[in-house]
Parts: C-alpha cells; structure tokens; sequence
C-alpha cells in the first residue's frame, strides 16, 4: 500500500500521543524533556505531510516552520537541561514528584 | 570529438561509473524487480572493498601508518612477518579473531556488543556521497556536505555508548570526553563548511567539485581558514592521536576501549583509519579540487587521482599524529572555543563580503584568483594577531578540572582543583 | 510517492520509530531511553526524506542526533546520584487513558476528514527555504536568533554553580 497523507498523519498522533503520556508519566525530569522532544517531532512530522501533501500554501511554508520547530526545540532542551542540572545542585535529585518546596 | 575526453562509453575504463550504470541497466532489463539491486550493492561492495577498502585499510592504513610513524620516530616500524612486515596487519587480524572476548561482570552487556557494529554503518554510510569521478558517485544527492556532517556525528554517540557501557570510571571518562569535544568541535566545522558552501553556491560535492575545475581553482586557496578548521575538528572528532584525549593511554589507560577485547576492539580500530580515510576523501573532495587534477583527470582516470589525493591527504594525519604531542582536554576545549569559533566567524564574514562583492559587481570569474591571495592573507594575519592577543597560556588562566569534579572523580587538591564534591 | 521501494521504507520506518518511541516509555533505564530516543530521531530523518524535504532530514540528524541529543547525555551525566532510574509517577494511568483517548480522537479526525490532496511532488531545495526564510519569514527567523542568544546567555546562567560566579566576581 502507497502510503498517503492519512498514513503519516496517523504516525505523527500516535507518536504525538506517546510523547504525551511519557511527558506526564515520567519521573525522571530529563524523561519528562523527552517526552516533549518526541511530541515536537510528531508535530514536524505532521506539518511537513501537510506540506508534502496538502493544497494551498506550498510545500514552503510547511518547511519553514519545521525550521522554527527545530529551532525552539533546540533552545527548549537546552535551557530545560540547564534547569535540570541546576535543580540537581540544589536538591540533589531530578524527581518531579520530589520537586516540591512550595507545598505546605 | 577528442579522443581524450571521457565519453560515455561503457568500455571508458577511465570512469568505472558508466560500466557499472550500463551492467545496471542490463541487468535490470534480465531479472525480475528488486533483485538487480541486491546483486548491484554485493558486487558494487565486493569491488569497492577490492579497489579501495582493502588497499586502503590494510596496506595504507595499518602497515603504512605504522612504518611511517616509526620512521618518524626514528624506529624501524613493523618488518619481521612476511616481506617488509607486510604482512603484519593479517597477522594482526588472525591475532585479534583468537582471542577471547572478555564482557565485565557489571557492563551493560546488549550495549556492549551493540556498539561496535553500529560503529560501523556511518562508515560505510559516509562513502556513499563521495564522487570518485564524473559519474561514479553512488548517490549525488543535492545535500551531500550537510549529510556529511550529519552522518558523522552517529559515531561520537556510539563511542559515548562504548564507554557507558562498561560501567567502568576510565571508560566513563572517556565517553564524556568525547561528548564534550564534539559539541565543541562541530561548531567551528560548520561554521567553516558555511564559508565554503557560500563561495559554491551549492550543497552537493560533485557541484563543490565541477565548482573548482570551472574556475581552475582549489577552494584551499579561497578559504584557508576553512581548511585549517576542517582539518583539526576533523581529526578532534576522529580521536587522532594529538587530540585523542577520549582514549588517551597515559591518562585513562584506553578511554572508551579499556574493557574491549579480539575483534570488538579490532572493528574499532579498524573502522577509525575508515572514518579518518573517509574524512581524507570529504577534505579532498570539497577543499582540493576531487577528482579533477587541472587537465590530467582527461588521460588518467580520475578516481585514481583522487584515490591518491585521498591518501596522500591522510599523510597528513599521520604526520600530524606522529609529530604532535597530545594536548590536555582543558587545552583542546579552550582551543576550540576561544580561537577557533571567533576565527571561523570572522571567516565567514569575510567570506559574505567577498561573495557579495562579486554578485554585486557582476565581476568576471577571475576575481577568484584576487579573492584567494586576500584571503591568505587574511588567514595568516588573523592567526597571528589572535595568537599574540588571546594566546592561550596556561600558567596565566589555569582552569580547575570541574568536568572530572562533577562526574564524581578524584581531583588532587594540589592541582588547584576543588576535591571530589 | 509511488514506487516498492517507497512503501517498504515506510513500513520498516514505522516499525523502527514506533518501537523507539515505546523504547522509551518502557526501558527502566534512563541511558536506554536516550539511546532509543535518538534512533527515534534518525526515524524521523528517514519520514523528512519520504517527505522529499531533504534539507530538513539532514537538519534534523545533525541538530537532534549532534547536538540535542547530545545534550541530553551530557545532562543524564551530570546528575549522577539522581538515579538513572526512567520510572513513573502515580499518574502514568491516568496519563495513559488520556492520550489513549486524545490519540482516538486524533485518528477519528484523520480518518472522517476527506483531505484535500496535491498529486504533484513539489521539490523544495536548500536555496528555495534559505530564499523564504529571509524574505517572507524574516522577522520569525530574526526572532529565533535572538530566542536562541537568550537561551544560550539563561543556560549558562543557570548551570554556574556558587564557586564560579564568586570566582568571577573578584
């Protein structure tokens, strides 16, 4: 079977959705970070098939916000890992769950 | 015609890649769908491995680097099995299948054994965007310096998993240090293939190549800020031995190879000369003109020229290897960091002035030859003015060894280090 | 998008990223799921390529495989007493039930929607999408630069422990 625009956008939520469930399910901080990286990749994915596939703007506008995606993700992770690292001084662990000076 | 222009003629053993799109397209008319391209990547493997692999691997890379680094040494080298010591590598070899392979007790055994063979693929990968002449290029896709690059940073990932693996502190070391040299090396690489790649308007290396035989120049001219920082990011990321602080003996007795034995390290060995040859090609290819040889590629055949430049590049890693003492991993970062980011930078913007410049002139091609004699210039002036201004000396900016700290190492106190946190 | 060849890479990419991505919900150990990660990543760049947007593949290997992924590593071996321990909170059924139910509703969208589909390939180059960015899409791109400088100055911020900024402040 040739695969179609059904089939890559039925790759990207189900990808998009895994990474949902390990960015919410994770214990470890830097698991909850990738997570969020699989999840902005289902979303590449899906834009370049609409860009791919779809009718109406060309194929290059789909690219160029890949390009912003890659962008923001690669600045996401790297003050989010500076943010684990950072925790990881103070507190001594990246466990979300432990992460909880605020409660009373 | 001239009889001495490469036809298209599938007899022009000048060009092995007519004769091989000729016997693909026989053989594609004889069998039935898909099997053609199986036997075309078994036999394109079988004969690249004789050709070129084997030659390479063996006689060059193994024997030749090691007589040539003792005589640089002032020793003999290796000259007792067979005539001249040829045959040591195959002694080598037999040696390397025979022994036993040991796997710690507490190592992460699937990663272990998964690291060497994933070693080898981005090898083999890397070869396929390489133009051997006017049509042997197996793939000559428009985005072939960027896969280049992309390609070759998997090997830093799976050196990194060999050294996690072990679950051993010099192989940790060893693994980090190799993370933290390629984020520092890859940068002032791309920065340098961007200046290159603006001068060629082109990302594809048979265009690099056409580029240069058009203008009767070799980009090594136009931008030797670029091939200074290709050549020591190239051999920082290959683990060549002035920067092979990832497995560097005296320090952390192998780095990522401690508990590697037989042939799991032999691949490793074997597959760095393939990634340092394939890095030889690369260089050759974008910076010293491929397989052209101004006007001889038309008598002889031109992936032999560029066989020989891509050796005769290598030289020059085993020069550099056989004369450089290593250099500490502090030296190396700051190296990368503070000379050759800012250099790369002003590379490229002087590289954009210049190709904007020519654009907006509408000058003749010849400018080029302008352009090069600038840029010499350029580099031999930024290199010396930066290395008097921001020289780096040790005994003026001493750096406490926070990597070693923050991994949970022992750091001596005496050496100016804050103790194991 | 016709073609054997065509199918068959994207059947084995499907199987391969869909793996990784499970890969890392499931393996225990925290190094595993960046391993897996990163193969899901190299997946990814086989999809963009699929996609015929060559540049973007070659753009992802090197920015996800070279430097995110990397990073990712080098944050894993930072934190060495966190545990490298990839379990979950109490809320991983909840979470479950809720993706399950989003994804349902995903798929119940892709397949009742009669997607309007292009039959030509349009072959984006290198040249065409550096041509966008800098003339439709500049401000966004100059506004990723500067999105970039500020999370380069925050995170090394962020990681300077009290030593150095005393160190500097001398």
């Amino acid at each position: 079977m040739t695969p179609g625009l059904e089939h890559f956008l039925t790759v990207g939520a189900i990808l998009f959705c895994l990474g949902l469930t390990i960015a919410l399910s994770k214990r470890n901080a830097i698991g909850v970070l990738m997570g969020i990286e699989i999840m902005l990749n289902a979303v590449n994915l899906t834009l370049l098939s609409f860009a791919r596939f779809g009718v109406g703007h060309g194929p290059v506008t789909g690219q160029a916000f890949v390009v912003f995606i890659i962008t923001v993700a690669a600045a996401e992770a790297a003050v989010a890992l500076a943010l684990a690292v950072s925790v990881y001084r103070n507190r001594d662990t990246i466990d979300v769950d432990k992460m909880n000076l605020l409660r009373s | 015609m001239h009889p001495f222009l490469i036809t298209d003629n599938w007899y022009d053993l000048r060009d092995l890649g007519n004769l091989s799109g000729r016997l693909l397209e026989l053989l594609d008319d004889a069998l039935p769908f898909g099997l053609v391209y199986v036997l075309a990547a078994l036999i394109g493997f079988a004969a690249s491995f004789l050709i070129f692999v084997l030659p390479s691997q063996l006689i060059v890379g193994v024997y030749g680097e090691r007589k040539l680094i003792g005589r640089i040494q002032s020793r003999y080298g290796p000259n007792r099995v067979g005539p001249f010591g040829l045959l040591q590598p195959v002694a080598d070899a037999i040696k390397l299948m025979q022994k036993e392979a040991l796997t710690p007790k507490t190592a992460d055994r699937a990663l272990m054994y998964l690291a060497p063979i994933v070693f080898v693929a981005p090898c083999v990968l890397l070869f396929a965007v390489i133009p051997f002449g006017p049509n042997m290029v197996f793939a000559d896709i428009p985005v072939a310096i960027l896969y280049f690059l992309a390609v070759s940073s998997i090997p830093v990932l799976t050196t990194f998993m060999a050294g996690w693996s072990h679950n051993n502190k010099y192989s940790l070391f060893g693994a980090m240090r190799v993370v933290a040299m390629t984020i520092s090396y890859e940068l002032p690489l791309v920065l340098g293939m961007l200046g290159v790649v603006l001068f060629t308007g082109t990302l594809a290396l048979q265009g690099t190549v056409l580029w240069q035989k058009e203008l009767d120049i070799w980009l090594v001219f136009l931008q030797p800020i670029a091939f200074a920082i290709f050549f020591i990011s190239a051999s920082a990321e290959l683990n060549r031995t002035p920067t092979d602080i990832a497995e560097a003996e005296s320090e952390i007795v192998a780095g990522y190879l401690t508990e590697y034995s037989g042939m799991k390290w032999g691949l490793f060995y074997g597959m760095d000369i393939g990634y340092a040859i394939a890095a030889a090609a690369f260089g050759v290819t974008v910076f010293l003109g491929g397989w052209t040889l101004f006007g001889l590629e038309k008598w002889v055949p031109p992936w032999i020229i560029f066989i020989g430049k891509t050796h005769l590049f290598y030289f020059l890693f085993i020069w550099t290897r056989g004369t450089l003492p290593r250099l500490r991993i502090d030296q190396l970062m700051t190296f990368a960091w503070k000379f050759m980011l800012p250099i790369a930078l002003l590379n490229l913007a002087l590289v954009a002035t210049e190709r904007m410049f020519w654009i907006e002139q509408e000058a003749d091609d010849s400018i080029v030859y302008a352009f090069a004699i600038i840029n010499i210039i350029a580099a031999a002036a930024a290199v010396y003015g930066w290395s008097r201004a921001l020289g780096y000396r040790p005994e003026e900016t001493p750096l406490r060894p926070r990597l070693v700290s923050e991994a949970g190492g022992f750091v001596p106190l005496e050496s100016g280090g804050e103790g194991a946190t | 998008m016709e073609g054997f060849g065509v199918s068959l890479a994207f059947w084995i990419l499907t199987g391969v990223t869909l793996v990784a991505a499970l890969g890392v919900l499931a393996s225990r150990n925290l190094l595993h799921a960046v391993l897996f990660l990163i193969l899901l990543f190299v997946g990814m760049a086989g999809y963009f390529v699929l996609l015929s947007a060559d540049f973007l593949a070659m753009a992802q290997v090197i920015i996800y495989v070279g430097a995110i992924a990397v990073l990712v590593l080098f944050a894993v071996l930072l934190t060495p007493r966190a545990g490298r321990n990839n379990g979950e909170t109490r809320m991983f059924l909840p979470a479950l039930l809720l993706c399950g139910t989003l994804l349902a509703i995903i798929l119940f969208v892709i397949t009742d929607t009669n997607w309007a589909v292009a039959d030509e390939s349009p072959s984006v180059t290198a040249a065409d999408l550096g041509e966008a960015l800098l003339s439709r899409w500049v401000l966004p791109f100059e506004l990723a630069s500067v999105l970039l400088t500020v999370a380069l100055v925050g995170s090394i911020m962020l990681v300077r422990s009290r030593e150095e900024e005393a160190e500097d402040a001398v």
